[in-house]
């Protein structure tokens, strides 16, 4: 670990030496994807090129054994964070870091690639139809070599099942003989075949029954005790990330807005997009809790508001937000909050 | 039943197919009072939607009704010819559906199709209709109404569409509103404002809703009753506090328990072991039988009718102990 490298930490909301307990450091990470119309419809109408700033600057680490969530509305850049912490997309800048080894560096990253695994929001999209179960979940166990010959494989797949409440016989079928709950434990035998210990959860649940949510989401914890697994969960569903994470991280528009331990950040939301965001969710226990109307939608990306990107919807807004983009400052050790007015 | 908006009676809705004839929804009755929201709850291929089409007389063919009774205000409605159902919907029944694209037509500014609807169902003159619709649109919260409505639905924000169908949904101004999925689309914010809009516009104007949903949190912050299905059946209907705070049906309970709440922190879900049965192989006597954990001999040979239990009714041998001839009678006929 190099000494520029540690001191480029401003904004990760953790004390300094705990760089040895984490698994992934994520550093001022962005993306900016080119929506621009193609080269000649530019040159004859006249127009600029485009540019979404899908996500901006974020920076966090994740320890091991941890459980930590990125929840936001759509477009707020979450997936995209995903898909770079899991090396599916190449940053445009900032780095990832997987236990001190850059994940864009250049270097060999099959070693890498085995210890993190992802598991997709539908599962009907991420099983190859035309494949049967076993030779679904058996492919990473190839593709990394991490078995000798097929008796080896055909054992290991049957355990995974088992490990994720299936029978070893339902290995023989095809993805479409499964319900929806069903696939994604599918998915999570493939994502545990190769022996990680990261998993990246993009939505695990969203596209599932709530009583079949319940079934997935006590399955995950019970992985991640059993294996000591890491998960960076990310959702849109504040409830679930309650139930499932050790810390929370906001995004909006790109950026994380608010990063703290689930506890506090429920007992306490510091910025006024997690407040309008925790008033949003439905009261289910009909407590009479106090909820304000939200107001206006997310601004449009590929022009978002000057200064905070917040401030349009914000009832606390002063001039300075709708100026200069607030950065995000320690609000504990374990914590922080991009607001010029949040205590 | 007599004042009630919507009454409907043993619904039965069947598919034939190949190998035999799905029963989709079962012998499934509920009452609509003016003003009152009710939400229909419950997993994927509970029939919920099923039930929403069929009352509208929307059912894909070869799906159909082959049983019971749908009054509308006291008029049966699905009997009737086509081309008389088609003058009801869309003028005494208005429908939301999920995606609010699929609503509209893309190549039509929503003026234009928000006037061709009030001129479908009224006699207004073009001028008139314009008016109205201009009005409907900003009652719907979209700013700028008599600018916006001549965009396209592609100009529109998903939660501004979505407010666009409502406003489509109201111009007749319909009895009855059938809400299917109007918010599962939507992120968390805009759905608090969707479900606010839908509810407090309908209370404006005295229409019922029937609130089709996955989303319990959704139900328990709108819906004054709510009808709980499973396997093409309701399993429990009552008033929606009673259902949510004092669930009657087992299946009910491991529903309330498997959401996770901002409340309950990080304790352990409850979890209902295995899934809904599909429709070719519902279990014979309760559906819900092999996943119960209360069940007994009588749950796996005789199927449970909705019984009277306080307010609300629970079509479940324990919820009933006093299991006596005229409590089932006064259920069958409430």
């Amino acid at each position: 670990m190099n000494v520029a490298f540690d001191t480029a930490r401003p904004n990760t909301g953790q004390p300094a030496d705990a760089t040895s307990r984490d698994l992934v450091q994520v550093r001022n990470l962005s993306r900016i994807f080119d929506v621009s119309k193609p080269w000649l419809n530019r040159v004859i109408e006249r127009e600029p090129r485009r540019l979404l700033k899908a996500v901006t600057d974020v920076s966090f680490d994740i320890r091991k054994r941890e459980t930590i969530a990125l929840v936001g509305e759509s477009g707020s850049g979450k997936s995209t964070v995903a898909k770079m912490v899991v090396g599916l997309l190449q940053p445009t800048a900032g780095q990832v870091r997987i236990d001190g080894n850059d994940m864009w560096a250049g270097n060999d990253l099959s070693a890498l690639r085995r210890r993190i695994q992802m598991i997709f929001q539908d599962p009907y999209a991420s099983l190859n139809p035309r494949w049967r179960v076993d030779s679904i979940i058996a492919d990473p166990i190839k593709a990394f070599g991490l078995a000798k010959d097929r008796a080896e494989i055909e054992h290991r797949v049957g355990e995974l099942l088992r490990l994720v409440g299936l029978d070893p016989l339902d290995g023989r079928k095809y993805p479409h003989e499964f319900s929806g709950g069903q696939r994604q434990r599918i998915c999570i035998a493939r994502a545990l075949s190769s022996n990680p210990e990261f998993l990246v959860c993009d939505e695990p649940t969203s596209a599932l029954d709530v009583s079949v949510q319940a079934q997935i989401l006590n399955l995950m914890r019970d992985l991640q005790e059993q294996f000591g697994l890491t998960y960076l969960f990310i959702s849109h569903n504040l409830a679930v990330v309650r139930h499932m994470a050790n810390r929370i991280g906001v995004m909006y528009l790109g950026r994380i807005v608010e990063l703290a331990p689930t506890s506090e950040l429920f007992a306490a939301p510091r910025h006024p997009y997690t407040r309008m965001l925790l008033d949003a969710v439905p009261d289910l226990a009909m407590s009479g809790r106090p909820r304000k109307m939200v107001e206006g939608e997310i601004p449009n990306p590929i022009d978002p508001p000057p200064g905070c990107a917040f401030h349009p919807r914000c009832p606390f807004a002063i001039d300075r937000c709708k100026s200069e983009v607030p950065q995000s400052r320690a609000t504990s050790a374990d914590s922080y909050v991009a607001c010029h007015v949040a205590a | 039943m007599s004042n009630s908006v919507l009454s409907v009676r043993n619904l039965r809705v069947e598919f034939p197919t190949r190998r035999g004839t799905l029963v989709a929804v079962d012998d499934v009755s509920f009452d609509i009072a003016p003003g009152e929201v009710l939400g229909v709850v419950g997993e994927s291929g509970a029939g919920k939607s099923m039930t929403g089409t069929a009352v509208i007389g929307l059912l894909e063919p070869p799906g159909r009704i082959t049983g019971g009774q749908v009054w509308l205000h006291g008029e049966r409605i699905d009997n009737l010819p086509a081309e008389k159902m088609r003058r009801i919907r869309g003028k005494r029944i208005g429908m939301v559906f999920q995606d609010p694209l699929t609503s509209l037509n893309p190549l039509y500014q929503v003026g234009e199709q928000l006037v061709e609807t009030i001129r479908t169902h009224t006699d207004a003159s073009p001028a008139e209709a314009r008016k109205r619709s201009i009005a409907l649109l900003e009652a719907a919260g979209i700013q700028g109404a008599s600018r916006r409505i001549d965009s396209y639905p592609h100009e529109f924000s998903g939660g501004m569409r979505q407010r666009v169908v409502i406003a489509l949904a109201l111009a007749a101004e319909p009895e009855l509103i059938i809400a299917d999925e109007p918010t599962t689309a939507l992120d968390v914010s805009i759905q608090a404002q969707i479900i606010q809009l839908l509810k407090a516009l309908c209370r404006e104007r005295g229409a019922a809703i029937m609130l089709i949903t996955h989303d319990m949190g959704v139900i328990a912050e709108t819906a004054d009753r709510v009808a709980v299905m499973y396997a093409g059946r309701i399993a429990e209907i009552g008033p929606v506090r009673d259902v949510v705070q004092r669930p009657l049906h087992p299946y009910t309970k491991g529903l309330m328990g498997s959401i996770p709440t901002l409340e309950m922190g990080n304790a352990r879900l409850a979890q209902i072991p295995g899934s809904m049965p599909r429709l070719t192989s519902i279990p014979k006597g309760c559906a819900f039988n092999p996943r119960c954990d209360q069940g007994f001999d009588r749950c796996r040979s005789e199927r449970p009718d909705p019984m009277p239990h306080g307010a609300s009714q629970a079509a479940c041998w324990l919820a009933n102990p006093a299991d006596t001839p005229w409590a089932r009678n006064a259920g069958a006929t409430s």
